[in-house]
């Protein structure tokens, strides 16, 4: 495995965020409604770290370091991670885990259906990110991935339906969205690994 | 003579609390219900200091220290419920004037220059004019009402505030009887107002409100000036807000410059921007969804991550034996 010690810090920071925000909680330092800040927290912690996911493949072609892409799988995991206590936290704190009226709530409220659609696919994603699954599903595979484009979409519209009178945060992560999603277009790439070369050159020079 | 002539910052020797006293505040407060009968008034005046817990002390304009001191305490109380600590109800609010995080009032409001303070009557009235809020509060004394708050986001808290019946208020404004509805509308002063300069925010200001006359007059509504004990602070909508119970907190519109008595419906600032999602009534009901979230349950706040707190949501809030006939024979689920 390459980047053992580079793997491992992600792997710390990434679970270190969600117990200082249950400790945070836990002292009340969250303010009186912690359920609610916690729900909002993980969703956009999904949110922001599918980001940096999607941000690994453009980052390689720009710096030519092969380290980003060497984490794009664990990125993806944990946004999966963090919408799953995302669900979870809404379920317990925002629910009471009373699911009188669910199903119907998941029918009335398009943007919690919306939510569940964007954490099917990304289940989808994480159940075949082991290497047993790339070389079982081959070719599929690749296809089967690119699937993120949309679900990060459908997570920016979950987010959209949700906000009350502010859209600022949300106007940020939709810029960065469509910034990574422009990073993909074929011409575009293209530039950005042609920079990245230029840049080897450079440095063997 | 000497005639001493107290500015309003000053303390006054008898308003300090004797250490021993505060240390044992308890025991002061049991005993002062024993020998209330013979001591009297100035253990009164200590339990009313001390009447709610961590509350902040407030440089309150002198014309409030003179109305507070002859208030009627616990006027109306709500049975069965623990009030909201102080530091909850001042610290996690709503008021987009100051920033779209529950915690920015708390954070920017203290900028808010609340002295002196006018508000312009007019509209279907007898003698339109503006008033400062020592003449619309000369007359009436106040009383605290405990009353529950229910925010259309789904979370609740008991407050006890400090105010008088908006219906003295608009019998002294005198509104001729073409007068269908009052329009309330919002201090927008975006200098002391670090919200209003944000550019991503959806609002439409001023903040907009209004009743119709028959809610107006209800006795249940509350113009309100002070809360646990206290003048408002400004992140609470000071100097001068409305209270209506029964309703989602956005009805009861804070720091109000400007009442005007109208013959149609206003125009109101939620109900403009999202008709679909907020009613010009707004009255608490757990039978009408947001299009975004149920209304049927709600948290009471203070929850710790152990106890939501998630209870059931009562019609009009708990107030429906007072209020519902307001309503007789209106659909609510259409006019939501």
């Amino acid at each position: 495995m390459r980047y053992p010690w580079w793997r491992l810090l992600l792997f710390l920071a990434a679970a270190s965020v969600p117990c200082y925000w249950l400790f945070l909680g836990a002292i009340a330092a969250l303010g009186p409604d912690p359920g609610k800040v916690l729900v909002d927290n993980l969703g956009q912690g999904a949110l922001v770290i599918l980001l940096c996911a999607l941000a690994m493949a453009p980052l390689q072609r720009l710096t030519s370091w092969s380290g980003w892409i060497a984490f794009r799988r664990q990125l993806g995991l944990w946004s999966f991670a963090y919408a799953v206590l995302h669900v979870a936290a809404y379920l317990y704190f925002l629910l009471g885990l009373d699911f009188t009226g669910f199903t119907a709530e998941l029918v009335e409220r398009p943007y919690i259906a919306v939510g569940a659609i964007a954490l099917l696919g990304l289940s989808a994603l994480a159940a075949t990110s082991n290497r047993w699954s790339i070389r079982r599903l081959g070719r599929r595979w690749k296809k089967l991935h690119r699937i993120v484009y949309p679900i990060v979409l459908i997570v920016l519209l979950h987010m959209l339906w949700v906000v009350r009178a502010d859209a600022g945060r949300w106007a940020l992560y939709a810029t960065v969205a469509a910034v990574l999603l422009l990073a993909r277009l074929p011409a575009v790439e293209r530039k950005l690994a042609g920079r990245g070369m230029v840049k080897r050159v450079r440095s063997i020079d | 003579m000497l005639i001493k002539i107290h500015r309003r910052s000053d303390c006054l020797e008898s308003d300090v609390t004797p250490e021993a006293l505060y240390l044992n505040r308890r025991q002061v407060l049991q005993g002062a219900a024993l020998s209330v009968a013979c001591a009297g008034l100035p253990l009164m005046a200590l339990a009313q200091e001390g009447r709610y817990e961590g509350v902040d002390a407030a440089d309150a304009p002198a014309w409030f220290d003179a109305k507070r001191d002859e208030a009627r305490w616990e006027a109306v109380v709500a049975e069965g419920e623990a009030i909201t600590p102080y530091r909850d109800a001042t610290n996690y609010n709503n008021f987009y004037e100051f920033g779209p995080d529950k915690g920015d009032p708390a954070a920017h409001a203290s900028k808010l220059v609340t002295e002196p303070w006018t508000v312009m009557v007019d509209g279907e009235v007898a003698k339109p004019r503006t008033y400062s809020v020592e003449d619309l509060f000369a007359a009436p004394r106040l009383e605290e009402r405990i009353y529950r708050l229910r925010c259309v986001e789904a979370w609740s808290m008991v407050i006890p505030w400090l105010g008088f019946p908006l219906a003295d208020l608009i019998r002294r404004l005198e509104p001729t009887s073409s007068a269908k509805f009052v329009r309330f509308e919002t201090l927008a002063r975006p200098e002391q107002m670090p919200g209003m300069r944000a550019g991503f925010s959806l609002i439409d200001w001023p903040y907009i409100e209004g009743l119709r006359m028959d809610e107006a007059m209800h006795p249940l509504s509350l113009m309100v000036v002070g809360m646990y004990g206290r003048v408002l602070p400004n992140q609470n909508g000071a100097p001068l807000r409305l209270i209506v119970p029964w309703k989602y907190g956005f009805k009861s519109i804070k720091s109000i410059v400007r009442i005007s008595f109208v013959r149609e419906q206003p125009a109101t600032t939620w109900q403009t921007m999202a008709p679909q999602e907020y009613g010009f009534y707004a009255n608490v009901n757990p039978d009408v969804s947001h299009p975004r979230w149920s209304q049927a349950r709600e948290r009471r706040l203070p929850g710790s991550l152990f106890s939501p707190n998630v209870r059931t949501t009562l019609p009009f809030n708990g107030y429906a034996d007072e209020v519902s006939s307001l309503y007789a024979g209106m659909n609510l689920s259409n006019d939501y």
